[in-house]
């Protein structure tokens, strides 16, 4: 199973889809580690820069609609490889979601309320969420800032994230 | 209460239902290609779980770009055809052998109604002609399907497409799912299965059902399927006659394919095409179509026959007919890739590659290759193709490219005159 939680990236917009996660150039990589240098290359977002802003972030905070375009599995990959193994928004694509649980990664759907709260509170600062599976809930904490959040998860999405992805799981199962 | 034919499917493979919504499946074939399948082998190399659930059951071709192009690709097809050798699989099939996917593995008799199949390729959902539930998959399915024969699947939810009335000459199934995309839109079906039915559906050949079947997806479905009927037991006979009676205890065993006549659709929905006319898409995506009679007069650089949509012998049969002793516009390069060598073969013995080199073709070997812009007619910036492929998406077939999806009676009419035109084989 992957140790989720980490120093927290925020990606203030909605709709951010996978080609600006890993733009289709990069897919003929051979690797899922090749995709490294390039995660959210492309993306459109004021005030972003994937050379500074990614180096040593575990989590990203982000609004509705995440992941959402091409059904390209390299999106999930290009976060892992990069360390990034959770994401929390508003809302996912359905199919960039289902790829995140299938690599045994998270991805969190939270209210807008939430959202809103987390961006207002926590946003521009160094940030950290460590995660409690059991509970489930996320503990987000920035220089004296506290906040926690809980979330939900189905029984099959626990599994996957027990077994550490779909491929573990089936192996083990069927 | 009844049920759709994915239903019954779905019920015949169950293998597990962890939650309300996901149902995983027992496989009975899972298909491989050389872009999608290296990257799932070297996944589990690197886990330790280089196997596979059943060298039998497990296809592989290099088709997408074959010859090799250069040492990216060379290297691909080596992913793929050492890991083949490796487990035993025994139907893989390399230069010479090889043709696209989605016309050689139903050409080779691997696709029988009721069955399950997944690859990693959106296309995939062409098998359905047979009756089969096949749906094209991401990497992590694809692996846990080679290492497990299984995969995990969110709802047999199904849209029934009635298709009515009858086709004009000149018409053809390529102009019907053209014009049906165009109708509920690239989002119209997404996660659903289409069951394409009505009377014109049972006239059609098993090609044409293919050509219907393997858009599905460009409406966003998950698979699209065509019952079992006797034009599928004629089609699978020759692989099938060792294990029924006849072809009449073939259909009734495959019957249990059937939808019931009170099956639960989640809509139905009634496509008259009587009064249609040969269609083109005109924008970059495939649901922006209208018929070709408004697109005449576009100027075309390139004509493309070939690809899973229409690079079978049939489609052949219909772009040598309008081009016999014709010869191309000058201002036109005309492709043609038989799907695989067996549609080769047969369109040399019938003196159709005479047809398309007299006419000015270039005869290419079977390749998905121009396609998907990879090899064998990459566009120019700012070039338009007409072409017999299923996707006109931005950069699909080569970078500023335009391409117009049409029939092969219209690409091959269109090659003619040198802008898109109707076939003389069309009576309006
Ligand atoms: S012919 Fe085109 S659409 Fe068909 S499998 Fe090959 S690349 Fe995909």
């Amino acid at each position: 199973m992957k140790r989720f939680g980490g120093k927290v990236l925020f990606l203030d917009r909605s709709d951010i889809n996978t080609d600006e996660i890993i733009p289709a150039r990069y897919l003929t990589e051979p690797s899922r580690e090749s995709l490294k240098p390039y995660l959210l290359e492309d993306i459109q977002l004021e005030g972003f820069s994937p050379t500074k802003d990614l180096a040593g972030k575990g989590a990203i905070v982000t609004r509705a609609n995440f992941g959402c375009g091409s059904s390209r599995e390299h999106a999930a990959w290009a976060l892992e490889v990069n360390g990034i193994e959770l994401v929390a928004a508003e809302s996912f694509a359905r199919i960039f979601r289902q790829n995140m649980f299938n690599c045994g990664m998270l991805a969190v759907s939270l209210s807008p309320e939430i959202i809103d709260r987390l961006f207002a509170e926590f946003s521009g600062k160094e940030t950290e969420v460590a995660v409690d599976l059991e509970a489930p809930s996320f503990t987000f904490t920035a220089d004296g800032s506290i906040l926690e959040v809980p979330f939900t998860l189905s029984r099959f999405e626990g599994d996957l994230i027990e077994a550490g992805g779909w491929v573990e799981l089936a192996d083990a199962r069927y | 209460m009844g049920k759709t034919v994915a239903e019954k499917i779905f019920d015949a493979h169950l293998v597990d239902r962890p939650e309300e919504n996901v149902f995983v499946l027992r496989l009975d074939a899972v298909f491989c290609h050389e872009i999608t399948t290296p990257l799932a082998i070297k996944d589990l190399e690197a886990r330790g779980k280089d196997r596979v659930f059943d060298p039998d059951r497990i296809k592989a071709v290099i088709d997408h770009v074959t010859p090799a192009k250069d040492s990216k690709t060379a290297e691909q097809g080596r992913v793929l055809r050492l890991w083949a050798r490796r487990h035993g699989i025994r139907d893989f099939f390399d230069v010479g052998r090889n043709g696209i996917c989605h016309a050689l593995f139903p050409e080779k008799g691997f696709v029988r109604p009721g069955s399950t199949i997944i690859m990693g390729d959106s296309h995939t959902c062409t098998h359905g002609a047979f009756g089969a539930f096949a749906a094209g998959m991401g990497t992590t399915d694809l692996e846990v399907g080679i290492l497990k024969g299984v995969c995990a699947f969110r709802s047999p939810a199904t849209i029934k497409v009635e298709i009515l009335g009858e086709l004009k000459a000149g018409v053809y199934a390529k102009d019907v799912i053209l014009s049906f995309i165009g109708r509920i839109g690239v989002n119209g079906a997404t996660d659903r299965v289409i069951e394409f039915s009505g009377p014109v559906v049972e006239k059609m050949t098993m090609e044409e059902r293919m050509t219907l079947c393997n858009m599905a997806i460009e409406a966003g479905a998950t698979s699209g399927i065509c019952a079992p009927d006797r034009t599928t037991v004629d089609y699978l006979w020759p692989f099938i006659k060792d294990e029924f009676s006849s072809p009449e205890a073939a259909l009734a065993a495959y019957r249990e394919f059937c939808p019931d006549a009170d099956a639960q659709y989640e809509a139905v929905i009634s496509h008259d095409v009587s009064d249609l006319e040969p269609m083109s898409t005109f924008g970059y995506k495939p649901d922006q179509v209208r018929p070709v009679r408004e697109m005449e007069n576009t100027p075309i650089d390139q004509v493309y026959i070939g690809s899973c949509t229409n690079g079978r012998i049939e489609d052949l049969r219909v772009a040598a007919e309008v081009l016999r002793n014709r010869k191309i516009a000058d201002s036109v390069r005309g492709i043609v890739s038989p799907a695989t060598p067996e549609v080769y073969r047969r369109a040399m013995e019938e003196g159709l590659l005479a047809a398309f080199l007299d006419a000015g073709f270039c005869v290419a070997n079977p390749t998905c290759g121009a396609c998907l812009g990879m090899s064998t007619g990459v566009l120019a910036e700012g070039e338009v193709c007409a072409s017999t492929t299923n996707r006109n998406f931005s950069g699909r077939m080569g970078k500023g490219a335009m391409v117009h999806l049409v029939s092969p009676a219209t690409a091959a009419a269109s090659a003619l005159a040198g802008h898109i035109v109707n076939s003389t084989l069309y009576r309006g």
